[in-house]
């Protein structure tokens, strides 16, 4: 699996990526500055969290008109796989290649603690090395993660089975009180039409190792490299 | 010629900075007060001389990047009396 990094100014969380990328494939993935254009021969990006451009105006949205974008528009156009987590989700659904948008915490409290997720869909390259229904910690640290979009999208998301993440209890009870910054129907993740491009706010990187804590979000690194070996 | 975009949350879309400047406001004792909502003045000086060439302009940065019009609405005003 060849995979590359986006880095754009602010962007903090890309180092932990490369790890769990790494760890996975045992490749070293490319770290793309945000002014380069040509991603070509890439099979995965990643665009991860952290602050792109100081999150002014809204989250993402700078990064979203940055040079390196048209060429991700490409490789998406391509097909190729894109992953988008914490600030990397807000990204991209600020370029439109995720739908809705991530609003301010309805705590409006920043928060940084683990959450559980329950895998919704494992017929993607994503999540093939997990269980359909399978619950999963992950690390979650944010402002802006409240997933919102219009009724009519949020239905079609879940009809299509493009919900791929929903914040749940331990036991896999869809609750407020997990919802911790107040997503619209739990969401947590979403996948694109053609399940290349998903985009979620937790951090499954920083579970990829005993040594973290825990290796809940490995086998999303394992499937990915698994199915992109080549 | 200067433009003032004024972006505010789509109605329905929860708004918790106004929710919680409204409680602030509550406490302080004002009351009376209803709804509140939180949003953006963005001013743009701008070398164009024609006043609806200017809206336009603006309008169209504003779609293009300073609303997200997936969950924000925004207003476009020219400034008057900007003899520039």
């Amino acid at each position: 699996m060849k995979a590359g990094i986006v880095v754009f100014p602010g962007i903090n969380r890309e180092r932990d990526m490369a790890i769990a990328l790494e760890r996975a494939s045992g490749r070293k993935p490319r770290m793309i500055w945000h002014r380069e254009t040509d991603l070509q021969g890439l099979d995965l990006i990643v665009i991860p969290g952290g602050f792109s451009y100081g999150d002014y105006l809204r989250c993402g949205a700078m990064a979203a008109q940055s040079p390196v974008m048209d060429s991700i528009r490409a490789h998406a156009a391509r097909g190729g796989h894109l992953l988008g987590v914490c600030n990397g989700f807000q990204i991209l659904t600020e370029a439109q290649l995720l739908p809705g948008a991530l609003l301010r915490n309805a705590s409006l409290r920043f928060l940084s603690m683990d959450c559980h997720l329950r895998v919704e869909r494992t017929d993607t390259d994503f999540t093939a090395h997990y269980q359909r229904g399978q619950v999963i910690r992950a690390p979650l640290a944010h402002g802006d993660g409240n997933y919102f979009a219009d009724e009519a999208t949020l239905d079609r998301l879940e009809g299509e089975g493009l919900v791929v993440f929903r914040y749940v209890e331990p036991d896999g009870a869809v609750t407020a009180k997990a919802n911790r910054n107040g997503s619209a129907r739990n969401i947590a993740g979403i996948l694109s039409p053609n399940r290349r491009i998903m985009g979620l706010m937790p951090h499954p990187e920083d579970l990829v190792d005993p040594l973290m804590g825990g290796t809940d979000g490995a086998p999303l690194f394992e499937g990915l490299s698994a199915a992109l070996a080549a | 010629m200067k433009a003032v975009v004024t972006v505010m949350l789509k109605p329905g879309v929860l708004d918790p900075q106004g929710k919680a400047i409204g409680q602030a406001l509550s406490h302080l004792g004002f009351a009376g007060v209803g709804e509140v909502r939180a949003g953006k003045v963005i001013e743009l000086e701008l070398a164009e001389t024609d006043p609806d060439a200017a809206k336009n302009a603006a309008e169209s940065m504003a779609r293009k990047l300073l609303a997200n019009t997936v969950i924000e609405s925004f207003k476009v005003e020219i400034a008057k009396g900007d003899a520039a």
